[in-house]
């Protein structure tokens, strides 16, 4: 059974489209990398699957309970409903989005801690509930790799420390598919590495995850499967070894020659 | 009378003065940054008309002086009253209740009408520096706020309200500090602030006249009272820079 199944979705902000009839789905454990130029739709994609964009049309399926279907429009939206599909999904923003007066710890268990406060736990055995989330959370930095600096303030760490910071903050709620946006574009080559071992370190683990990414040779080496998508549209979907090595479409080809030249 | 004698009784005289120059600027604080947080939200909320509104209050409130906005609302509603004809009262309700307001006489009166064009005055300057602390704020920091789950209220209280917190106590401390100094506008409409207190030296009260000294002294007031604001504003802003 397909852990994702995104159908027809399409968007458009004011007369542009951005999103036009993408469709495909993901088994628990994939890793589907999304390639493609800037302006192509990929982050919107992303963003509307973490329900921060709402998409003009299409279904969002997890598990086969359909979490999003835009022809339902006219019914009247439950906050928290809303909130708890969000849920499902996990996004690792470009650039971090760390709480800043937060450390490290807190900025992974914040959002835990306040999801037990809606709990009958909580009220019975507040202590118990906290210090289980607390070892929760250090046990994600541990993953990581950050388990000395559990302590700093985000303004006391590196780009790539902050990174591994915001994907275990992302881990933390348990969510079914984890998405990334390009979690690394805003790094320099060194800092790069040590967040793409991280992921790497996930998907070896089977967690079912959406990266979108610039990081040719990260996408070919992790994802099991990859879109490339041009101008809203996915333009070529398939295996990474087929699709970055024998591309079908001349898009694809003139997007990879680019980078292909670059190395 | 000798300095010596006159001390003592300027410094008791100038003391009563500048406890009304306090009770206007906690009045004017206490009144004016519950609005201005309000007229923010209204500046930054969807409706057109609101955000319009507010911001032609805003304009004239910053575009005139205080000065004469202190004239207006203190001289205003007496001068309005005797305009409106004893007909034209009877035959509107609404201009018989124009006609009917005025300030009540002397000090409470006087103090009164300072505080309103003061917390009128101030909420505009700090409506402007919280639109500006709310929205200097990332939207990322909403953003990773949604997807993890959080209710708005979490995300202003838990996210939000620290950062606009640090982002604006440099200018909010400014204004504060201004603040003080402007208390003694309320000199215009006779308000017994320090100034008021100081200057009656020179016409001459107590026993005293002709002396120029007390005026010069209120300065140390203004002096001492921003002093200790300086040190709390740097004691707070050193308690908010753990984070950046």
């Amino acid at each position: 059974m397909p852990i994702l199944q995104v159908e027809h979705i399409r968007k458009s902000f004011g007369q542009t489209k951005v999103l036009d009839d993408i469709s495909f789905s993901m088994e628990p454990g994939d890793t589907l990398s999304i390639i493609g130029s800037s302006g192509s739709g990929k982050t919107t994609l992303l963003r509307c699957l973490n329900f921060l964009e709402k998409p003009d049309a299409g279904i969002i399926r997890v598990r086969d309970e359909v979490l999003l279907d835009a022809s339902q429009q006219p019914k009247k939206v439950n906050n928290r409903e809303t909130r708890l599909k969000r849920l499902h999904f996990g996004l690792v923003f470009q650039s971090f989005n760390l709480f800043p007066q937060y450390t490290a710890l807190q900025n992974v268990t914040l959002a835990e801690e306040l999801l037990a406060h809606e709990t009958p736990e909580w009220k019975a055995d507040k202590a118990k509930v906290q210090s289980r989330i607390r070892e929760h959370g250090e046990e994600l930095l541990n993953e990581v790799g950050l388990s000395n600096r559990m302590n700093n303030y985000p303004h006391q760490l590196s780009g790539g420390q902050c990174q591994r910071v915001a994907i275990a903050r992302a881990l933390a709620l348990r969510p079914d598919i984890l998405c990334f946006d390009e979690p690394t574009s805003a790094l320099d080559p060194e800092l790069t590495g040590e967040v793409l071992r991280s992921i790497r370190k996930l998907a070896e683990r089977n967690t079912t995850m959406i990266i979108v990414t610039h990081e040719m040779n990260f996408a070919r080496d992790v994802s099991n499967s990859v879109i490339f998508m041009d101008q809203g549209c996915i333009c070529e979907q398939g295996d990474p070894r087929e699709v970055f090595d024998h591309p079908k479409q001349d898009r694809t080809r003139q997007f990879l020659a680019r980078y292909h030249g670059e190395n | 009378m000798s300095f010596a004698q006159q001390f003592p009784v300027v410094f008791n005289a100038l003391n009563v003065g500048f406890l009304q120059t306090l009770k206007l600027f906690c009045v004017t604080l206490l009144g004016a940054l519950p609005l201005g947080l309000l007229l923010a939200c209204g500046e930054i909320s969807r409706s057109r008309i609101l955000r319009s509104v507010i911001k032609v209050l805003v304009w004239i409130i910053r575009g005139s002086p205080l000065m004469i906005q202190l004239l207006i609302i203190y001289y205003g509603p007496g001068l309005l009253a005797s305009s409106i004809s004893a007909e034209a009262a009877a035959a509107s309700p609404f201009l018989k209740m124009l006609q009917g307001f005025k300030w009540s006489g002397g000090e409470d009166g006087r103090f009164a009408a300072a505080a309103v064009a003061f917390i009128i005055n101030y909420a505009c300057y700090f409506c402007e520096i919280f639109r500006g602390g709310i929205q200097g704020i990332p939207a990322g920091q909403e953003e990773a706020g949604l997807v993890l789950g959080m209710t708005g209220r979490q995300i202003f209280f838990r996210v939000k309200l620290l950062q606009m917190v640090k982002a604006i106590l440099p200018p909010i401390s400014n204004e504060i500090i201004t603040l003080v100094k402007d208390t003694s506008l309320a000199r215009i409409i006779s308000l017994q602030e320090v100034i008021w207190a100081g200057q009656a030296f020179l016409k001459g009260s107590q026993g005293i006249s002709g002396a120029i000294w007390p005026l010069f002294f209120t300065g140390v007031y203004y002096l001492a009272a921003n002093g200790l604001l300086t040190v709390g504003f740097a004691k707070l802003e050193k308690k908010l820079g753990y984070f950046r």
